[in-house]
Parts: structure tokens; sequence; C-alpha cells
């Protein structure tokens, strides 16, 4: 039930994007077209699974040895080469997942939300079952946020907008009001 | 000498990092709840991209082309840590508040940004300038953003009380008021420019018409 509640609080309550601001640059960068932002979250929600498995093990490693502090420096170096090797794995083994997410890949290595997420659970003090399910979850929050803002934005090319507000101004307004939505799930889950 | 102050200038108002380039923004929407946490995030980011321009210009001739990002990174990850850990004993309550935020300084695009595209080509004394510029520019945007949200929400400015509860947005402290407040900030300098060149261009018209008329 906890591990239910840990996915559905991910998602919806502390939406990574939308309530914590983790993730800002590839939402408002990859939201122009929702193909686009399909593809950003499924690399997304497949990156952060990986790596917080991946760091949640080192960071036991890491403790046993007595070098908890050295956790940023480890967790950043493991991300930015986890996101190179995925790239050339799917490349020999699915051209097709490539192809799909290829782009997408080396962009990830700079989002906060992945190095955020490896944080959090070291923070909250997951087991390996809950952090998972908090990755799967924060990857689902992401790509809903993205792909819901991907929409909007494609209706917003045929508005009228004044012109101050073209741009980067509009695109954080109607982000604003998009939050405004997610405020509403807040306390609905109290971990 | 006024090319040194275009080094500093450049950062903190015509190439200002958070109006005109957007770079770090998660830390500028997340932590500006009051103008206190703004400039608390704003001078850790300035410290740490001060000193990582220094490392990173003293060794711009040492390191290999090919694997000069994640050197770049571990310098960048060292200082943020460092910074964490000093934060953690002598300012144990900012450092609460900001909490994830302050790790997080290492993928902020801006030091990275700065970095690959400043202190790796030019000397220490002007990376050190193009650091302050960018940083207090950052900063500065901060302590802009966190004044806005902290008064029109809880009617207090660094902790003062202005007007007591009788008017409070209490919507500018959570999330939303942050995406809201900066982008109406943004279309205001947005704003401001436009009519600048718009002012600009019926001078220069007045001009050729005086010139003509003569």
């Amino acid at each position: 039930m906890k591990i239910f509640l840990i996915f559905m609080s991910a998602i919806l309550v502390n939406n990574f994007v939308l309530q914590r601001f983790l993730g800002i640059c590839p939402f408002l960068g990859v939201s122009k077209k929702i193909d686009t932002a399909v593809g950003m979250s499924l690399a997304v929600i497949f990156v952060m699974v990986l790596a917080s498995v991946i760091t949640w093990l080192l960071n036991g490693l890491l403790v046993i040895m007595g070098l908890g502090f050295l956790k940023t420096i480890v967790f950043i170096l493991v991300i930015a080469s986890l996101v190179q090797f995925v790239e050339i794995f799917l490349k020999k083994v699915s051209p097709g997942l490539y192809e799909a997410l290829g782009i997408f890949l080396p962009l990830i290595t700079t989002n906060c939300a992945i190095l955020g997420l490896a944080l959090l659970n070291i923070q909250n003090n997951y087991g390996l079952l809950e952090t998972i399910f908090n990755a799967l979850g924060a990857g689902f929050g992401f790509g809903l946020a993205l792909i819901l803002f991907a929409g909007i934005r494609e209706q917003m090319d045929f508005a009228d907008i004044p012109k101050p507000f073209k741009g980067l101004a509009g695109t954080l307004i109607t982000a604003g009001i998009l939050s405004m939505a997610f405020v509403g799930f807040s306390g609905m889950i109290k971990l | 000498m006024a090319n040194k102050q275009n080094e500093l200038t450049n950062g903190m108002f015509s190439n200002n990092p958070i109006f005109v380039q957007a770079l770090g923004m998660c830390p500028t929407l997340a932590t500006t709840t009051s103008a206190t946490n703004g400039l608390g995030m704003g001078m850790a980011t300035l410290a740490v991209l001060i000193m990582s321009n220094i490392v990173i210009s003293l060794i711009r001739k040492l390191v290999p082309d090919k694997i000069r990002i994640p050197v770049y990174i571990i310098i960048i990850a060292g200082f943020v840590t460092m910074i964490d850990l000093l934060m953690h004993g002598f300012l144990y309550d900012l450092w609460k508040t900001l909490g994830l935020f302050i790790p997080l300084i290492v993928v902020n695009c801006l030091i990275l940004g700065r970095a690959e595209a400043y202190a790796s080509q030019n000397s220490v004394f002007k990376s050190i300038l193009d650091a302050l510029g960018m940083g207090l520019g950052f900063a500065g945007g901060l302590i802009l953003l966190g004044s806005v949200r902290e008064i029109l929400g809880a009617g207090t400015w660094f902790g003062l009380p202005l007007w007591g509860d009788a008017f409070n947005v209490f919507i500018m402290i959570l999330p939303p008021g942050a995406f809201i407040t900066l982008g109406l900030l943004a279309a205001m300098f947005n704003w401001m420019g436009i009519s600048r060149e718009e002012r600009k261009k019926k001078k220069e018209k007045a001009a050729k018409k005086a010139g003509e008329s003569a």
C-alpha cells in the first residue's frame, strides 16, 4: 500500500515539474510538439528508473566506506556515464528504440530531475522497491506534465498573444496555470 | 577599462542569465519563496561560479579537448560539495530550507555554460570578472523574484512585516506563483526592450525628416 501511495504521490501530489521544479529546462525546451514530448518522456522514465537503482546501490557502498559526503560527485558521474552507456547499448541492441529516443538521451544528463530524484531517494531513506516505484512515479509525472503542456502549446500557436508575452513569458504563465491545477492535489496523500 | 566593465555588466544586464538567457530555471523557480532564500541561493551559486571559473581558467591549457566536460563537472561538483558542507555547518536554517537545491547547483546549466563558453578560453582575471557579472546578475534576478513573491504572498520583505495579514495573495508563495511572477517579470523586461527600440526608431525617423527638410 505504501508503495502505491509513493507512486501516486510522485505523479500527482509532488509532481516533479510543476510542484518540485525539477527538470524545468526540458519542460520548457522540448514541449513545442506532442511527438517530441512523448519521446522525451519515455527516455526520462527509462533513465530515471535505471539511475535510481544504480545510485541507490552505490550509496549503500559509499555509506559502508564512510564516504557519504561524496554522493553528489559520484551520482553526477554515474548519471553522465550511464546516459552514454545506454545510448551505445540501445544503438546496438534496439536500433528502433534508439531512433525514437536518440536525440533526447544526451539532453538528459543535464536534467536536474534525475540527480534530484537520486538524492531524494536517499534523503527519504527509501528501500530498493520504494526507490523503483518512486522513480516510476516521478518519470510518469514528468511525462504527464510534459505531454499536457505540449498539447496546450500546440494550441497556443494559433492564439493572438500580445507582443511582450511572446516566447518565454507566455510559456511561463501557461505553466503557472497548469501548475495551479496540480495544487488541487496537494495534501491528498501524506507520507 | 571600458572592456573590463563590459565583462561585468554583460552578465548583470544585457545578457542576464535569468531574464535573457533563461538559464538555471529550476533553482530560480524553486528557491524564491522569499527574498532571503533568493539571496542565499544567489550567493551560493555566485561562490561556486567564481571558484569553478578560476580553476577551469587556470587549467584550460592542460585539459584535453575530448574529456573537458567530465573534468569540468568534477571540478564543479567538488566546489558544490564544499559549499554544501560549509552551509550545513554555518547556515543550518538556510541549508534546511534550500534543501535539495544546494547539491543541484552541480546541474545548473549557468555554471557549466560559463565554464565551457568563457573560462575555458580566457585569462583568470577576465574569468573572475565574468563570473562576478553573471553570478551577480543571477543573484539579482533571484532577489527580485523572491522580493515580489514575498511581498505579495506573505506581506513581508526579508522577514520584515509590511502590512500585516490584510493583503496576502497566498498563491504567490505556492509553485504556480513562481511561474506566473517570472512570466510577468520577463514580459515586463520584453516590453521595456520593445518600447525602447520603438523610441529609437521614432528618433531616427525624426532625425531623417529633419535632415530632409533642411
